[in-house]
């Protein structure tokens, strides 16, 4: 079973959609218990780097801990993977799991901002996540912020400077577009997740 | 490079498609779910369903449409037509609806835009503006076009942009079923002031008004419901033509 983390951000329907698609069992779920039970962890989100705020409250910061410590694989979608960092200029005071290192910051004001629309990623083929893929697919992306380029970075993403589109370490994957709106692309990459 | 986005749109009416694009070998031209995914498959950045019913006890038909469409759609999707109210809003999206595209109920409650944008994201909130020339600025209509707000189109789009909307689609009342192309006077002097995206619609008649309005237009989207009525055989040939123009489009997909 897949839990597909509920912590009051945004629309989480077309995630489970995705994955029903896919033939795969899964739950949208806000509680911890049935957190820490799941086989893998899919944490989406839309909005404000502080609605992870309630991660910690709700205890289900603790519950994803706990699991990725027991190699449970985990996939952060959109502010999901921003909250894999450290933490995000757009709510200082809010933390991040700061799995991977360095912050989410805003684009610069040379570029509209948010980042709307489907853009062309470079993948590294030593990716899980995007097994089976061409190396540049196209990827919808709708965010603000993003995350620095790092040793972890699988995709990257040209849009007033580069910027991490994916992010892979063992079992820890994260990723800035929305493969549950990438057509096929994303529908593949969640398939490889699966998978793994 | 980011790319422009071509959205097909969907007018329905009663849960059946009432203009548009007819495939030869649709079992059912005018099921709005079979049509989204004709389109998705033939290259649409995006899909855009317009309930234009006008009885608003079809409310129960058109969340019915709504599921059925999202359950095989795996691009963005758009719902807009007779939402008034956070809960409207709310039924919209828990049936499968990425964003919501409001008009009348923007212009006579701006705070709609802020109430959904903060209980669902900015990124899922679309701005509909209807603008029809008057002297040498624009103005919305509401109402499907029958009804002038007074309000002049570039404020309130700026306006909305203020409120939380993350994206305007703004169709032109002049060009709107002309075939003779987008307004880029229009598109350019919304898109140039805003920092969110502006979807031109009205007036597509061919691939070349595309080109036009993404490149003098300044337009991010343009959306069309009946471009293949005009020449164009598939929306994959749009988008082969935009791309050997040098405007970047997701092609191949």
């Amino acid at each position: 079973m897949i839990a597909i983390v509920d912590y009051g951000a945004g629309n989480l329907v077309s995630v489970k959609k995705a994955l029903d698609w896919l033939g795969q069992q899964s739950v949208i779920t806000s509680d911890p218990a049935l957190v820490r039970q799941s086989a893998k962890i899919v944490l989406p989100g839309v909005g404000n780097f502080a609605s992870t705020a309630a991660l910690v409250t709700s205890g289900l910061q603790d519950a994803i801990r706990d699991s990725i410590g027991r190699d449970v694989p985990f996939l952060g979608i959109c502010v999901g993977m921003q909250w894999m960092f450290a933490g995000s200029t757009e709510s200082p005071a809010t933390l991040g799991l700061n799995l991977f290192p360095g912050k989410c910051v805003r684009f610069p004001a040379t570029v509209k901002s948010p980042h709307v629309g489907w853009n062309q990623i470079e993948i590294s083929s030593t990716s899980r996540l995007f097994r089976g893929l061409s190396t540049t697919p196209y990827v919808y992306f709708t965010h603000s912020y993003h995350a620095p380029v790092n040793d972890s970075t699988v995709a990257c993403c040209e849009y007033g400077g580069k910027f991490s589109a994916a992010v892979e370490r063992d079992l820890l994957f994260g990723v800035q577009f929305h493969p549950e709106k990438s057509g096929e692309t994303g529908l593949r990459l969640l398939a490889n997740f699966c998978a793994i | 490079m980011l790319t422009k986005r071509i959205i097909a749109c969907l007018d329905v009416d009663d849960g059946r498609v009432v203009k548009g694009v007819q495939f030869v070998d649709l079992r059912d031209a005018g099921d709005p779910a079979e049509l989204a995914k004709r389109h998705s498959d033939s290259g649409a950045d995006e899909i855009v369903l317009l309930d234009i019913s006008a009885a608003h006890q079809r409310r129960a038909t058109l969340l019915d449409t709504v599921r059925r469409t999202a359950k095989q759609l795996f691009i963005p999707f758009t719902v807009g037509g007779g939402i008034r109210t956070l809960k409207d809003a709310a039924r919209v999206f828990s049936s499968g609806a990425d964003k919501i595209s409001i008009n009348s109920a923007a212009l006579a409650t701006p705070d709609l835009i802020t109430e959904i944008a903060e209980r669902f994201g900015s990124q899922a909130v679309v701005v509909a503006i209807d603008a029809k020339r008057h002297n040498e600025s624009w103005q919305a209509f509401t109402h499907g076009g029958r009804n002038s707000s007074g309000r002049d189109a570039l404020e309130w789009a700026l306006e909305a942009e203020a409120r939380g909307a993350g994206e305007i689609l703004l169709t032109s009342m002049d060009r709107d079923g002309t075939a003779s192309g987008f307004d880029c006077d229009l598109t350019r002097t919304i898109a140039d002031r805003l920092n969110i995206p502006v979807i031109a619609s009205g007036g597509a008649g061919g691939a070349r008004h595309f080109s036009e309005v993404f490149r003098d237009g300044h337009a991010d989207a343009a959306l069309a419901a009946s471009i293949f009525h005009y020449g164009l055989s598939s929306l994959g040939d749009l988008k082969r033509q935009l791309a050997d123009e040098g405007i970047p489009v997701r092609w191949p997909c």
